[in-house]
């Protein structure tokens, strides 16, 4: 009965399951909303209950909504409690709702550790997988620094299902916690032959997305790799590896020459069978051939033939693909892709949208001189029948980007991509405005031949406004009136209806314009009016010069009125200076020549970047105040200044400093060289003006008689194709040209004079400009630097993984592994070892030598700490039996955790360099109750501190505890000693040994100088407690400071080494070591390695050596070997130091 | 601008699956990128509507920002894929229809319904399949195999409730 009641109650609670609530939500289409926030309320109350069922039901269905688009971020901790159930049931949908909702601003996240921790060391296989799962949604820096260590365990699990995922999951950690690839990396290369498929597949998987962002620290595994894909029958893998190698083919040319057949064979055995992970395989083979193999013409072929096939398959997948790898061709060889120019532009006409924009891309590569307008013209076509605003947009965009590409290369007639430009505007709602406003500036600023039809087009432009402007606000076309405006202002001297366009500008329905564009009319209206006030003063009209001072001063207050301040600042402006010219011409004084003065002088184009380039200064601090800061009071009365729009600031005058003659006259000679020098300069005629009179054709521009053919067009503007038409005759007519020259030239054979022109080659593609444009290049500031590195972007995240993977693990670089902190009392925070690689500190040959030797010792020390760690394993564990104590222990960790971070984050900061310092003094124990070892390390970060570690080793059978380090300071070298304490005082060592156990603490000591070896004696006192009792015992030792501790490792290049040498401060001291056996590369390891020196260059067996110490003495130093025999010279700021550190190597070396 | 930068941040092969309906209602979700959930629900927005708008005879693939839509429908289901630049666009095709083999497998004659009332399976089932966005089994019975073994432990709400836990 009690049962049926219980049970009863909990059917209750259960009326709905997640079957329930979708058949609910879908019952209840018309009022969805509210049926859901009723279940919402309902989950809420389920929550609460203490049945662990009850709540994982209620976040299943949680995670269903949270598909819907529900937020279910509240429900974080019940999730975390679903995940921590110990049912497999239960904790499936906690990861599961967990790897759906959480992300790394989850705040509870951190308190998944432990139980991810404990999940992945489950010993269900199936508990594992699905924490491995949930983790790789949710990884975040933390967890994947503090669980690496074990997911890199699971690695090499017994299981094939396990280290599967374990391996994939290695790369999320990579990405978040890039310092574990190092020493995770050679267990990741040995999956790449483990005996399971799967786990094969995810370590190629793995390795091919690390290798295709950071290619050049994989090249090794090139020979692996070849291996694998030669041997390999699966599909997806050898796909992966084809990718890999398409990424190591540009790195490595000789690769893709042992590739080549391999590739080859593979293309011909797929397109045999066409299944679609062959076909797919196949294209991704010719993709990566074409990158590799810069002139194997013979496998282009082949590919570019397939491609074909490809791109005329009625599979539109196919199609698709085949452009796409097409693009990837034309990178590197665009000859061939070219011949295909019928079959790209055939799939302009493709009904699919994607595939017309793959075809778009490759069009912007095909382009030639001959072809630009043939293609354009085809664009212009679609353009006009496009549907969608955003393929018109993409083809508006492409046309200007084939036409403006590499310094409007491939233009011959500027004219006619004027005319481009001004159909273009004729494009409804198109967002490209400025786009096309930016090229017809850049266009008529740069090429000076094309002003004045420049001009005379967007005279027409101006006339036509209402057309383009008549929808202003709603699309962008407008913003090719700002620069219509501009360039009949600026060039108004080749205006030639000068009064109709500035009536034109000055019409009411220009203050519809947006602001900016206004402003700009403003100005280039006074611009113009000077100009025509100069024409007419010149002829004599003073009435009619009045009449149109008359007309400015009519209608320039209707932008005095402007609700934009930058309009109306400009129209007040040049109100008042209007004003004042009527009242000069009244009185008949002529007054052209100074309002033309305004705007003398010329405008340059500057490059982009330009002011970036240039390299500040030296002693230029620019961060610096120029005035200390104003205080707040007076900054409060302050009123911002007026706020330029960016467009104004780009395009304001830039007005030339006064510059005198002589100056002018260098820079223009520099300048011409600089553009002797430039291929890409097309070098202007002696007065390009006058050539252009000269030029046939382009003064009996037709200008105004196209326009009434077409009444549907603009009137007045021009059509390209006829300028296409005259293009075409103007070839003709050179092609004959040619031909009669040729013929003449054979006539006179052996007519000395000189040959044809260089212009005039016979080469098809070499077709001469119309005119001779002149293309100003852009101006770059004098000593501009020529990088262009200023690209790269800082926030790539595989920039990190960007680590070189063939050196040898230092012993900093381990994972780490949770476990108590003995070091943590410490004072001194800079003691911490830091996890920062010590990578590039040691010259390159000596390195695995001495590497080695660093590890052997490292070896040591490991094994004495995994004995700490051990003990504590066995802590933790009988920590879970008891279950009370658990939740303490939780928080403790947590607390730990935190000051982890603290750590490592400071030492990410501020690296403390380390050296170590190999020597070693045992004394012998009476008791021998204890060993120590140590170490000493100088810190970079401070120039008067070193820390000096020291391993203590219980060798008794007695527990050891108070342990208390002391030590009789020198005048030079003292212990630090926390505040308060006497010099006679101890430091406590923080720990306890229990028989056989080993631990390290840190001491720092502070030095006045470094110049002398120094010696302390120090006593270690103790108590040794076993079954009879406890004694007090007491240790001396001695510290031994040597001059080399002092130095720490540095690099240097040469040319800063000789820099030093010659800079003549160092004072210089020599020895000879005879009697040595050793080879050199021996000798210089050893030298590096026990004094902390770097060779910084080696010519047979004469070497140079730099080190640094601690408070930044050079030291330099030239080794050479003769018979049997060594003599180093050496050089440093310090002749006391060198000569002590010279003892010492003396030593060092006369051992060997 | 910024939106694109976000989406580049990205860092897995394939960015995230979507699974919608004809009407346009998502069926599944699996994001391998973190996103803000904001930002998830403006894209799935966007993608759902880019990819219903499409003609049937067209190709699988469409740009989208600086990603790659592969999509492929499957009786009155959209399957979505989002793959970076340089990713294979038919192997992708071919990671969305082993995923809709192994989902008949399990089901038997899958139908948009079972996807529905199951929906955690489908989850389960896609993350045998595809771990952090790189696929992880390529055999289709191990898959299945590890998604049924774990079924075997997993005894469903049903069964417990039948159970007396007292």
């Amino acid at each position: 009965m009690a049962l049926k009641m219980v049970k009863g109650s909990i059917d209750r609670m259960f009326d709905k399951n997640l079957q329930d609530l979708v058949r609910g939500i879908r019952n209840h289409k018309e009022d969805e909303a509210k049926y859901i926030s009723q279940c919402i309320d309902e989950i809420k109350q389920e929550l609460k209950q203490d049945n662990i069922a009850v709540k994982a039901n209620a976040v299943c269905k949680l995670t269903y909504l949270q598909m819907l688009g529900y937020d279910i971020s509240w429900a974080a901790f019940n999730i975390i409690e679903v995940m921590s159930a110990s049912k497999f049931t239960f904790k499936r949908i906690g990861y599961l709702a967990a790897s759906q909702c959480f992300h790394e601003g989850t705040d509870v996240i951190m308190l998944t550790t432990n139980q991810i921790r404990k999940d992945l060391s489950s010993p269900n296989q199936y508990d594992t997988g699905v924490a491995l799962t949930g983790l790789s949604c949710f990884v975040t820096p933390d967890l994947a620094r503090d669980l690496a260590n074990d997911i890199m365990t699971l690695m090499s699990h017994t299981k094939p299902y396990i280290r599967k995922k374990a391996v994939l999951i290695m790369y999320k950690v990579f990405l978040k916690y890039p310092e574990s690839l190092r020493p995770a990396f050679p267990r990741l290369k040995e999956k790449l032959e483990d005996p399971d498929p799967g786990v094969q597949s995810a370590a190629v998987n793995v390795i091919c997305e690390l290798a295709r962002r950071n290619p050049k620290n994989y090249l090794s595994l090139a020979p692996l790799f070849f291996k694998l894909m030669t041997s390999s029958t699966n599909n997806w893998v050898l796909i992966k590896i084809i990718k890999l190698f398409g990424a190591l083919t540009p790195l490595e040319p000789r690769l893709g020459k042992k590739l080549i057949e391999p590739l080859t064979n593979l293309i011909h055995s797929h397109s045999q069978h066409r299944d679609l992970t062959g076909i797919c395989a196949s294209v991704s083979v010719l993709i990566s051939l074409s990158s590799g193999m810069p002139n194997h013409s013979a496998s282009i072929q082949l590919c570019v033939q397939k491609l074909r096939i490809l791109i005329e398959d009625s599979d539109q997948n196919l199609k698709y693909l085949g452009l796409l790898a097409m693009s990837k061709i034309l990178k590197t060889h665009p000859k061939s892709v070219q011949s295909h120019k019928d079959l790209i532009l055939q799939c302009l006409d493709d009904k699919d949208e994607s595939i017309r924009l793959r075809a778009l891309d490759l069009l912007y590569g095909m382009v030639s001189k001959k072809n630009l307008m043939e293609i354009v013209k085809k664009l212009m076509i679609h353009v006009d029948k496009a549907e969608g605003t955003t393929y018109r947009d993409e083809l508006l965009t492409k046309i200007i980007d084939i036409c403006s590409q590499s310094n409007y290369q491939y233009i011959t007639n500027f004219e006619w991509y004027i005319s481009i430009l001004v159909e273009l505007t004729r494009l409804e709602g198109t967002r490209h405005g400025h786009l096309i406003a930016a090229q017809m500036l850049d266009v008529a600023i740069r090429v000076k031949a094309i002003r004045r039809f420049a001009v005379s087009q967007m005279a027409m432009l101006l006339d036509n406004a209402h057309l383009i402007a008549s929808n202003a606000q709603r699309n962008g076309i407008c913003e090719v009136l700002y620069a219509a405006a501009w360039i009949c202002g600026e060039f108004s001297e080749h205006l030639e209806e000068a009064n109709q366009t500035l009536e034109a500008m000055l019409r009411p329905k220009v203050t519809t314009l947006p602001g900016h564009i206004q402003a700009v009319y403003v100005q280039n209206m006074v611009k113009l009016y000077a100009s025509i006030l100069q024409q007419k003063e010149q002829a004599g009209e003073k009435e009619a010069a009045q009449e149109i001072t008359q007309l400015m001063i009519e209608r320039l207050p209707q932008f005095v009125q402007s609700a934009d301040l930058e309009v109306q600042e400009r129209a007040s402006c040049i109100l008042q200076l209007i004003k004042y010219i009527q009242k000069l011409q009244i009185k008949e004084v002529p007054v052209a020549e100074e309002v033309i003065a305004l705007f003398a002088g010329e405008l340059n184009p500057v490059a982009p970047k330009a002011q970036k380039k240039v390299p500040v200064p030296e002693g230029l601090d620019l961060d610096a105040w120029i005035n200390e800061p104003p205080s707040d009071s007076e900054s409060e009365d302050e009123k911002p200044k007026t706020i330029f729009h960016e467009e104004e600031q780009r395009h304001s005058r830039h007005r030339q400093p006064e510059i005198d003659e002589e100056e002018l006259a260098r820079r223009r000679e520099a300048r011409k060289q600089e553009q002797a020098n430039n291929p890409f300069y097309i070098k202007s005629s002696p007065s390009p003006q006058k050539r252009y009179q000269d030029t046939p054709g382009v003064e009996h521009i037709p200008v105004v008689q196209i326009d009434l053919s077409v009444p549907l067009k603009v009137p007045g503007m021009p059509m390209s194709d006829q300028y296409v038409k005259l293009e075409e005759e103007r070839r003709h007519k050179q092609k004959l040209e040619k031909d009669k020259k040729k013929k003449k030239q054979k006539k006179e054979k052996r007519g000395k004079h000189h040959r044809h022109n260089s212009l005039h080659t016979e080469s098809e593609e070499d077709i001469a400009p119309a005119h001779h444009v002149d293309i100003i290049t852009e101006e770059m500031p004098e000593n501009a630097l020529p990088s262009d590195e200023d690209d790269k972007d800082p926030n790539d995240p595989y920039k990190a993984l960007d680590i070189d993977l063939d050196k040898p693990l230092a012993d900093s670089e381990k994972l780490p592994v949770q476990r108590h902190r003995n070091v943590e009392t410490l004072k001194s925070p800079d003691s911490e070892v830091p996890l920062v690689e010590k990578k590039s500190k040691k010259p390159k040959k000596k390195e695995k030598k001495h590497k080695d030797k660093e590890r052997d010792k490292g070896k040591k020390k490991e094994k004495e700490k995994k004995v700490v760690e051990e003990e504590e394993e066995e802590k933790k564990k009988s920590s879970k039996h008891k279950k009370k104590k658990h939740k303490k222990e939780k928080e403790e960790k947590s607390k730990d955790k935190k000051k982890s971070k603290k750590k490592s984050h400071h030492s990410e900061e501020e690296p403390p360099e380390s050296v170590q310092n190999g020597t070693l003094e045992d004394e012998p124990l009476p008791v021998s109750s204890c060993a120590q070892t140590y170490d000493i390390q100088g810190n970079l970060q401070n120039d008067s501190q070193v820390t000096v570690s020291v391993i203590f080793e219980n060798k008794s059978t007695s527990f050891l505890k108070s342990m208390e380090l002391n030590v009789l300071d020198s005048l030079n070298t003292k212990m630090l000693r926390p505040e308060g304490s006497s010099v006679h005082d101890g430091i406590p060592v923080p720990f306890q040994l229990p028989p056989g156990i080993s631990n390290e603490a840190q001491f720092v000591f502070t030095l006045q100088s470094i110049v002398m070896a120094q010696k302390l004696k120090g006593t270690l006192s103790f108590i040794v407690k076993n079954d009879e009792g406890s004694t007090h015992e007491k240790l001396d030792f001695k510290l031994h400071f040597s001059c080399a501790s002092y130095l720490i490792t540095t690099p240097c290049y040469s040319d800063a080494f000789a820099k030093l040498l010659e800079s003549g401060d160092l004072h210089m001291s020599s020895i000879k070591v005879d009697g040595i056996s050793i080879s050199f590369q021996h000798l210089l390891a050893k030298i590096c390695f026990h004094h902390h020196f770097s060779v910084v260059e080696r010519v047979d067996s004469c070497a140079s050596m730099y080190s640094r110490s601690i408070q930044g003495h050079h030291v330099c130093l030239l080794v050479k070997k003769g018979e049997n025999s060594v003599s180093i010279d050496g050089k440093c700021n310090d002749s006391t130091l060198l000569s002590n550190l010279l003892d010492e190597m003396k030593e060092t070396l006369s051992k060997c | 601008m910024r939106e694109l930068c976000f989406i580049t941040v990205g860092n897995a092969e394939i960015h995230f699956i979507l699974l919608f309906s004809r009407q346009g209602k998502l069926r599944l979700q699996k994001w391998y990128t973190t996103l803000p959930d904001k930002e998830k629900k403006k894209i799935i927005r966007e993608i759902v509507q880019i990819i219903l708008s499409r003609n049937q005879k067209t190709s699988s693939f469409v740009d989208w920002k600086d990603l790659k839509l592969v999509y492929k429908r499957y009786a009155s289901l959209y399957f979505c894929c989002a793959i970076e630049d340089q990713d294979n666009e038919l192997l992708t095709l071919e990671v969305v229809h082993r995923y809709v083999e192994l989902l008949d497998r399990y089901f038997g004659n899958v139908c948009e319904l079972d996807i529905i009332f199951n929906f955690e399976k489908a989850y389960f089932i896609l993350d045998e399949f595809i771990i952090g966005g790189e696929v992880q089994e390529t055999s289709k019975k191990t898959a299945v195999k590890a998604i049924e073994e774990s079924d075997m432990l997993q005894e469903t709400v049903e069964e417990y409730m039948n159970k007396p836990a007292f």
